[in-house]
């Protein structure tokens, strides 16, 4: 087999890790500050319904949870397996919304009172505050903290194979079984370091766009 | 008929009294200064009137109208709030300048909001322009593109002033405004508050600068543990009538 046709396939595969990434990333920000509404809520029992959430989602194994999303309604409620990807993709989504909940709500909390009550007195809504007033600031407080969260997401993609999502990882490793090649393994090592390279420089952009104003 | 009319404010957080029967009223073009040591209550006063904080007694009447009333629940919702508290502009301790924001979009950003949302068919335009006088009323022309870092503290509270007044409050309320700066920078933003003093401006300034309380204003309250212990005009208060814990507190800001 020739090393262009493997690199080939291992580049086919790396589009179900990218997948995830950006699928993550899409459905994780919104849904993570939803969340982080949730906990930050003066309704206590919808505070601690989310905070509960989000200690059971930090506090057990992101690769439990794509077994359990696998698994789970088929012998839990007799419910059909529904495809690989998709279990893969809503325990990610999920997954990672709480992580970034957490994130949000340490931005927002930190943020000044004074900043609300500015923009209250000068006679803006909630909601001019929030985007007008708060949001930017927020994003400049947690671009650092993000940025590890996506690197580390870069390479959680793998975590899908566990649920027999062939990706670049699991492909590179049946050369290695069957094969014995090396080399493949090796490769995938370089495709995450140019993903979390790309993504250190797109956030380091990010941080000097914002370094404007303190 | 009075520009502001408080009557009997009081506030407490928890078990603490912080304000007890605070009334007072105060004419159009007046300006009122509030004196008293620190923890007296004289911000939250100031909150109070801003609706920062809801009082939980009393009745607060901007030209006759109602705005405020312990006893009536109406007065409370929200959205009501938001739009009473535009009555009141409030000049901060520590200026809360929004610092993406650059001094002219300080001054224009709440007045923008304000016409798209409620369609009042000002132009941006036309926004921008007043907003760029009022910077220039504050001797900040050549800072109006600045964001508020690049500012002293002195051309901060400056443009502190102008976003309040973009609003067109009725009556400006001003918290300490020159404590936090350096002493070097204290002059020109009491420059600017005299000039608006000058020019009519319905004014209520808490602050520990006593000379300048004298010049600018119309009328004194001393406010001691939560309760106006002595109020009147200038001369009055610090000349003819300064009871003793007035006279205990005189000589500490002097020292
Ligand atoms: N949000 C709050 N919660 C509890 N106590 C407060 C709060 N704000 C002010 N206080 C208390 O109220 C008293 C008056 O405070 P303040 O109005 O800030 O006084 P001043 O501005 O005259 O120094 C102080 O004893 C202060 O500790
Ligand atoms: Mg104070």
């Amino acid at each position: 087999m020739s090393a262009s046709v493997i690199i080939n396939r291992l580049l086919e595969c790396s589009w179900l890790n990218i997948e995830i990434f950006f699928v993550t990333l899409l459905l994780g920000l919104p849904l993570g500050l939803i969340i982080a509404f949730g906990s930050m809520s003066k309704f206590a029992p919808l505070r601690a319904f989310t905070q509960t959430v989000v200690w059971i989602i930090r506090g057990t194994p992101l690769m439990l949870q794509v077994i359990i999303v696998y698994y789970g309604p088929g012998l839990m409620f007799g419910m059909k397996l529904m495809p690989r990807m998709d279990a893969a993709l809503l325990a990610f989504v999920i997954n990672y919304a709480c992580y970034f909940s957490e994130i949000f709500r340490g931005g927002i909390q930190s943020m000044p009172v004074g900043q609300r009550e500015a923009g209250e007195v000068l006679g803006m809504t909630k909601r001019q505050i929030f985007f007008k007033v708060t949001l930017l600031q927020v994003i400049k407080r947690i671009v650092p903290p993000m940025g590890n969260e996506f690197i580390t997401l870069v390479k959680d993609t793998s975590l899908a194979r566990i649920i027999a999502n062939k990706e670049i990882i699991m492909m590179a490793q049946e050369y290695a079984a069957s094969n014995g090649l090396i080399w493949p393994l090796f490769s995938t090592a370089v495709f995450f370091l140019i993903a979390s390279g790309l993504l250190t420089l797109l956030l380091n952009y990010a941080e000097k766009k914002l370094s404007y104003f303190n | 008929m009075p520009i502001l009319e408080v009557n009997n404010i009081g506030k407490s957080f928890g078990e603490t009294r912080v304000l007890e029967n605070i009334s007072f009223t105060l004419e159009e073009g007046e300006v009122l200064s509030i004196i008293g040591s620190s923890g007296s209550g004289k911000t939250t006063l100031l909150r109070c009137l801003n609706f920062l904080e809801i009082p939980d007694q009393g009745s607060i009447y901007v030209r006759g109208n109602k705005l405020f009333c312990s006893e009536d629940p109406i007065t409370r919702s929200e959205e009501e709030i938001r739009r009473k508290r535009l009555h009141f502009g409030l000049v901060f301790q520590n200026f809360n300048l929004f610092p993406q924001y650059t001094a002219l979009e300080n001054v224009t950003l709440a007045r923008k909001l304000m016409a798209k949302a409620e369609k009042t068919g000002e132009t941006e335009q036309a926004i921008i322009e007043e907003g760029k006088q009022l910077l220039i009323k504050m001797g900040l022309e050549d800072r109006m593109e600045n964001y508020p870092h690049q500012l002293s503290g002195g051309q901060q509270q400056r443009v502190a002033i102008a976003r309040a007044l973009a609003m067109k409050p009725d009556i400006l309320c001003f918290d300490e405004p020159t404590s936090a700066l350096d002493p070097e920078l204290t002059g020109a933003v009491l420059k600017v508050i005299k000039d608006l003093a000058d020019q009519k401006t319905t004014m209520i300034i808490v602050t520990h600068e006593i000379d300048f309380a004298r010049d600018v204003s119309s009328r004194v309250i001393f406010m001691d543990r939560g309760v106006v212990a002595q109020e009147g005009t200038p001369q009055y208060v610090f000349d003819e009538a300064p009871i003793p814990r007035l006279a205990e507190f005189l000589g500490q800001v002097k020292r």
